[in-house]
């Protein structure tokens, strides 16, 4: 048990770092967290020996999140980017690349597939092949999704919108 | 790579130059071609700044201390305790098996909630499936080939209408049913199984009117969900997951109280 904990609880903080990108909810996110862990638990005799105990973390946390948005979009309406459009600039922003817009806002306007891949990469320190294990994906598809993100994140700071079509998914 | 290195520069080039992920080579050379190209040399800058404010932004985050129930010690704990025979918040059902109903969004939205104490009709509910599951010869007094004569029986004998829910969508199929002793009158018996062989049984009895939570029991490696709806009291007990339980148990109560409107 010591030797369990020893190995996974060092990676709590960016576990719950990337649920909190992931949710925006300070609670929900710690559910994420408990809930990836505990299935981490439940299967720890069963993981790959020898694995990256990091990237499997991570591929829990994110297949759950992708469990609960597909519950929560059969179950209700879904927020998408579109909404964010109509979040006017602030006027006479003083600021001179990106005026006062946060970030996070424009990570929340990114489809899932792109924000996680932003998020391994740029926030988590992942490699690109480690990323690819994580999002189940070649590193050349890591590649594009961080190509897409990037471009998409810049207009949306620029311009406060997300600037290309609303997201369907 | 080597300082020569003749590659032309490309996407992945970039991606790892704002990501600082380049050999200080290649990165002389990616230096030198965005000197040349100040559009993209733009570009790059805006990402990385972009880059360093997402950082920043979220650092805080990993650098609270943790929450306690995030701790592996106390995760162990509540699992250890879970298995005992006390009955436990619904969230955790849920959590251990949230590849089911629930998740961590939809706690407490369910309906079901725990209990202080296991009721005894649910303690009987639990001997009853312990008793007959692992009947071989005879599981049930009333085969389902007889099903509308079960249906009658029980419900002559409860005075109550009994009604026989569906489960084939959830991989289980009536096996039959069976009178059992309860107090001063008899509780009803309907087991099911799965093409694998495993049972389940679903336990009604006389029992409060309206409807109540679904209430989590588990003892050993059974688990049980019980309620109350329209003067009876439920409970469905089996090994399986709580998850799959849980659903079967909305299930039941979802066709019940359709059956009686």
């Amino acid at each position: 048990m010591d030797e369990i904990a020893r190995l996974i609880e060092p990676q709590i903080p960016a576990l719950r770092r990337y649920a909190y990108a992931l949710l925006r909810d300070r609670d929900a996110a710690d559910d994420l967290v408990q809930d990836t862990l505990e299935r981490a638990l439940a299967g720890w005799s069963g993981r790959r020996a020898g694995g990256d105990i990091r990237a499997w973390l991570f591929a829990i946390e994110r297949n759950l999140f992708l469990q609960h948005i597909r519950r929560t979009r059969r179950a209700g309406p879904h927020v998408g980017a579109e909404a964010l459009d109509g979040i006017a600039s602030p006027a006479g922003n003083p600021e001179a690349m990106f005026g006062a817009r946060d970030v996070l806002a424009g990570l929340d306007a990114l489809p899932e597939d792109q924000r996680s891949a932003l998020l391994f990469v740029a926030v988590e320190d992942m490699s690109y092949a480690e990323a690819a294990a994580v999002l189940e994906v070649p590193v050349g598809t890591v590649m594009s999704r961080l190509s897409r993100a990037r471009e998409r994140l810049r207009a949306y700071m620029e311009t406060g919108r997300s600037g290309l079509l609303r997201r369907v998914k | 790579m080597s300082v020569g290195d003749p590659r032309p520069v490309g996407e992945d080039d970039l991606h790892a130059f704002i990501d600082g992920r380049l050999a200080p080579e290649r990165r002389v050379v990616v230096e030198t071609w965005l000197a040349k190209n100040p559009e993209t040399a733009e570009r790059v800058r805006a990402d990385r700044a972009l880059r360093e404010r997402l950082r920043e932004r979220l650092a805080p985050i990993a650098a609270e201390p943790i929450p306690a129930r995030l701790r592996i010690e106390n995760l162990h704990r509540q699992r250890a305790s879970a298995r005992r025979w006390l009955p436990i918040a619904a969230a955790i059902v849920l959590s251990l098996g949230a590849g089911g109903a629930g998740g961590w969004f939809t706690r407490g939205s369910l309906g079901t909630r725990s209990s202080d104490d296991v009721t005894p009709m649910t303690q009987d509910a639990v001997t009853a499936f312990r008793t007959f599951v692992v009947e071989a010869a005879h599981p049930v007094e009333v085969r389902a080939n007889e099903e509308p004569h079960l249906v009658q029986w029980l419900s002559r004998r409860l005075d109550h209408p009994v009604r026989v829910p569906d489960l084939t969508s959830q991989g289980f199929r009536l096996m039959g049913g069976r009178v059992l002793p309860a107090g001063d009158r008899p509780a009803a018996l309907l087991m099911y199984d799965d093409t694998e062989g495993t049972r389940l049984t679903l336990y009604s009895r006389h029992g409060a009117d309206g409807h109540s939570g679904i209430r989590y029991a588990r003892e050993g490696d059974v688990t049980a969900f019980s309620w109350s709806e329209g003067g009876l009291s439920y409970a469905v007990t089996a090994r399986i997951s709580e998850a799959r339980l849980l659903t079967i148990a909305q299930s039941v109560d979802a066709q019940l109280r359709s059956s009686s409107n």
